[in-house]
């Protein structure tokens, strides 16, 4: 099965959603992909589903996070107010690092 | 290919924006459909029938489940609310972890993780499953037709604010909103703010004033 | 789904018929872990693959016990044969209680 996969990110940090459109099963809803965020906090690890769907055992488990999306960064028309923000969880597999300095930290 | 009034109800109440809907329309208990059998409730039936037959469970384990489900409503996920309210400990432990602040006090909310998010002067929460309707179902029961609506679905993790107005609820400009959308294994609950004028209540009488939407987070807990 | 163009969200909520909560329990009995006979995954997915035009000739349940059903077919727990004869059987009960 392999071994644990070692979480990547930590609580802070600046992350991309991957882009990409496979066929199947994916958790990661479109309006994301491809938007920059920032890790609000590690959930743990979990079967991944796209592997699950097709009643195969997901394993080895995946790391999800809570991911932070400020709203105007993922709509271009977001007519609500600056601050607004959506928190997605997403596997680990669809997180790519971003580096960056004066990141937005997640509100608390 | 449905007649299904429950389908007909999200096209059949002409929107007026302006309009504030303090409360959630019930439509009224439909009659009974289940003396003509349509395709699928034939499925149901047959598959059912398989299952028994096959002995994979029996008609008490059917029976059982629906009675399980139907006890659940809001009112369990108010006792997290109200408790929360009154102990600021059991409401660190909530927000820290759901599923064991629910553990603690008797409830249990099945394989899934329970995330609470607290609405406080600055915040207001509202979820979503934007990819089905994903629901903390063992807390409030079966989720309402709107919640798994394509409309709420598609509109509220976009216009957040425009769709809570349409629920009655107007979120100032100096107030952030978090939309939650479960897309895999956590469950959200949002703990509403405690309404003024509630001192001196009891546990009892702050649940009461917990409704399910308050804690879907499109409208705010009642008044006393 | 998030962030399509869609209109006002009417508020209303149905009654549960029985045949309804029936499909919800069976998807509660099958996925339990004393039986893993399906995952919500899997019905996802099966749900996905109808295809967005199912939201307007499917209710949610039909649409649910449709999955349920592919889903076993599936896994092999029933067969394609047995659930076709099992039908026939049930709407001809059905027929002759009138």
């Amino acid at each position: 099965m392999g071994e644990a996969i070692v979480p990547r990110f930590r609580t802070g940090d600046a992350v991309t959603v991957r882009e990409a459109y496979p066929i199947g099963h994916v958790r990661t809803p479109y309006y994301i992909r491809g938007k920059r965020g920032v890790i609000e906090r590690h959930c743990g690890a979990f079967a991944n589903p796209e592997e699950l769907a097709y009643a195969r055992p997901g394993l080895p488990a995946q790391p999800l996070y809570r991911v932070q999306f400020l709203q105007r960064d993922v709509w271009p028309d977001y007519a609500g107010q600056p601050a607004d923000v959506v928190e997605v969880e997403i596997y680990q597999h669809w997180l790519q690092p971003e580096a960056s300095r004066d990141e937005p930290r997640p509100s608390r | 290919m449905s007649h299904d009034p429950h389908d007909e109800n999200e096209h059949e109440h002409p929107h007026d924006h302006a309009e504030a809907h303090p409360h959630v329309h019930r439509s009224p208990p439909r009659p009974d459909l289940d003396d003509t059998l349509t395709y699928y409730r034939a499925m149901e039936v047959a598959v059912r029938e398989l299952l028994i037959a096959k002995g994979l469970f029996t008609a008490d384990d059917v029976r059982r489940q629906v009675e399980n489900m139907d006890g659940r409503n809001a009112g369990r996920g108010a006792k997290i609310v109200a408790r929360a309210w009154l102990d600021p400990s059991y409401k660190a432990r909530a927000l820290a972890d759901g599923s064991a602040a629910a553990e603690e006090i008797g409830l249990d909310v099945g394989p899934l993780k329970l995330v609470v998010v607290e609405n406080t002067s600055n915040v207001h929460n509202v979820i979503v499953c934007t990819l089905c309707s994903c629901y903390p179902r063992m807390l409030l029961g079966l989720p309402p037709d709107w919640y798994k609506s394509r409309n709420y679905r598609s509109r509220v993790v976009r216009e957040p604010r425009a769709v809570l107005y349409e629920f009655g609820t107007a979120i100032p400009d100096d107030v952030q909103i978090r939309v939650h959308d479960s897309t895999a294994d956590m469950r959200y609950l949002v703990l509403p703010t405690r309404p003024e004028g509630t001192d001196n209540m009891s546990e009892g009488e702050l649940e009461a004033l917990v409704t399910r939407d308050s804690m879907i987070g499109v409208t705010f807990a009642t008044g006393p | 789904m998030g962030g399509l163009a869609a209109g006002a969200v009417a508020p209303v909520a149905h009654d549960y018929a029985l045949w309804e909560k029936r499909v919800d329990a069976l998807m509660m009995l099958l996925s339990h872990r004393d039986r893993q006979l399906l995952t919500v995954d899997e019905l996802r997915r099966n749900i996905e693959s109808l295809g967005a035009e199912a939201y307007d000739t499917m209710t949610y349940y039909e649409r649910w016990i449709h999955a349920i059903t592919q889903t076993l077919i599936q896994r092999g727990v029933i067969t394609v044969d047995e659930l076709g004869r099992k039908i026939e059987d049930v709407r001809a009960r059905e027929a002759h209680r009138g």
